[in-house]
């Protein structure tokens, strides 16, 4: 070593002259590591990054699956109060045409009610016209027999006692009329 | 380092700039190899220092993406950012298309590889750019030399070396003058300036670094008043050329892993140029 180490000195040794071993230790060092940047460092990076990539992007397309069912249920929220709206407007035409017909039909039985009550009152007057009409026509032949018989057995001549008898008569007629109706 | 410039300092009269020589450490082991000496056997400081560098970097990333999860921790950042980087930054925008992850692991590789050898020689102790050795500059260009004309053959076959000579659309006469020159820019000027800019800008700076130090050592020691105050100005210039150095260092890193990926690049679609 000491030789060559003279011998380097006097020749001046070349700068540019390699010495093979840090050739080879150069080069045997670079494939090692070579080998092992592309057995693990890089297969481990590598799969880390495709993770992260497709995390990110699977987050993103689950972000944009969120947003669109949001978009749609929100449409579909818009729609159904739309149509709440129109049902309810619909409704609301429909209960006040309703009202209107239970208006008209309340009035019309009303009006018929009280028809049929007058009809029912004009036929009971004229069942106890009727009635009385009978009862009256029984009663006017004897009232006016009964009449005429203490007329004759009186005097017809006296004026004056022809209308007292009349008077007594029409009083006693309308005693008996009262006690009649007491009685009926 | 200024151990080592002492003694050149001190056998000689006045100062004696430290040469290449003296920015290599002496060996670990007996049988050190030696620097600028082609077939001499041993094990030097900076094939430690590489062989570190490969158990840093695989320690440091088998680590950061042992547990992966979707939400990374401190670590994991770190690592994902530091992979994402070549592989999106060098190797998905210069290479691009659907196969450049086929070469990311190459790029991500050299790129730290390249750039922890070079920070070690901004940290003390260490302080010596592993690359500042033309061995492993060449080693490392080498592979991808290979590598990208690999990659140009077994795409188009032996129609490659054509391609990659022969621009299209160019006239005949011009092409007797065009062919060599793109030979020799292709296939020689390409991987010789790609390892020795690398080699040349880390040894370089680790010079300018070694000088420096020599210097102060120097100054300190010649006794003088003058001298001594004067070494306060070079280490404020050493400092700043340190700072720079550690600018270079990154650089270089980023830029030979970028001249891959163009190449690598230009080897894939060389039917387009």
């Amino acid at each position: 070593m000491l030789n060559a180490a003279i011998m380097a000195a006097e020749e001046g040794s070349n700068p540019l002259i390699p010495n093979l071993w840090e050739l080879l230790v150069t080069v045997v060092g670079f494939a090692v590591l070579l080998f092992i940047v592309i057995k693990y460092v890089m297969p481990a990076f590598e799969k880390t990054f495709a993770e992260r990539t497709e995390a990110i992007e699977g987050g993103i397309a689950k972000a944009e699956a969120a947003q669109a069912e949001a978009n749609a249920a929100l449409d579909e929220y818009k729609q159904q109060l739309t149509e709440a709206r129109t049902e309810a407007n619909r409704i609301r035409e429909e209960a006040r045409a309703e009202g209107a017909q239970i208006l008209a039909d309340l009035k019309a039985k009303a009006a018929a009610e009280s028809a049929r009550i007058t009809e029912q009152a004009q036929v009971q007057i004229d069942a106890e016209r009727q009635t009385a009409l009978v009862s009256l026509r029984a009663e006017v032949g004897t009232l006016a027999t009964d009449l005429a018989s203490r007329i004759v057995g009186e005097s017809l001549a006296d004026d004056d006692r022809s209308s007292r008898v009349v008077d007594r008569f029409l009083s006693d007629l309308e005693t008996s009329s009262q006690s009649a109706g007491a009685i009926r | 380092m200024i151990a080592l410039a002492l003694p050149a300092t001190t056998t000689e009269e006045g100062f004696i700039a430290p040469t290449i020589e003296d920015t290599h450490y002496p060996n670990i082991f007996p049988w050190g190899g030696e620097y600028g000496v082609l077939l001499e056997p041993g094990f030097g400081k900076q094939m430690l220092l590489m062989i570190l560098s490969v158990v840093l970097i695989a320690t440091f990333f088998l680590i950061a993406s042992r547990r992966n999860q979707l939400v990374p921790g401190k670590l994991q950042f770190l690592g994902e950012s530091a992979y994402g980087f070549v592989r999106n930054s060098i190797g998905k925008d210069i290479i691009g298309g659907r196969d450049f992850l086929k070469y990311v692991p190459w790029l991500f590789t050299v790129f730290f590889f390249v750039l922890v050898n070079n920070i070690f020689g901004a940290i003390p102790l260490l302080q010596v750019p592993t690359f500042s050795h033309p061995g492993s500059a060449y080693a490392i260009a080498a592979i991808f030399f290979v590598l990208w004309v690999g990659i140009g053959l077994k795409k188009h076959g032996l129609r490659y070396l054509k391609l990659a000579v022969v621009p299209a659309g160019v006239p005949w006469p011009i092409l007797i003058i065009v062919v060599p020159i793109e030979i020799i820019s292709n296939f020689i000027v390409r991987p010789v300036t790609h390892s020795l800019r690398l080699f040349a800008t880390m040894l370089a700076g680790h010079l300018i670094v070694t000088l420096a130090g020599s210097a102060i050592a120097y100054m300190v020691g010649t006794g003088s008043i003058l001298l001594q105050g004067t070494s306060v100005l070079v280490l404020i210039g050493f400092v700043a050329m340190y700072m720079l150095e550690a600018l270079i260092m990154v650089l270089q890193a980023y830029v030979f892993t970028l001249l891959a990926a163009i190449y690598i690049e230009g080897a894939l679609h060389a039917d387009a140029h």
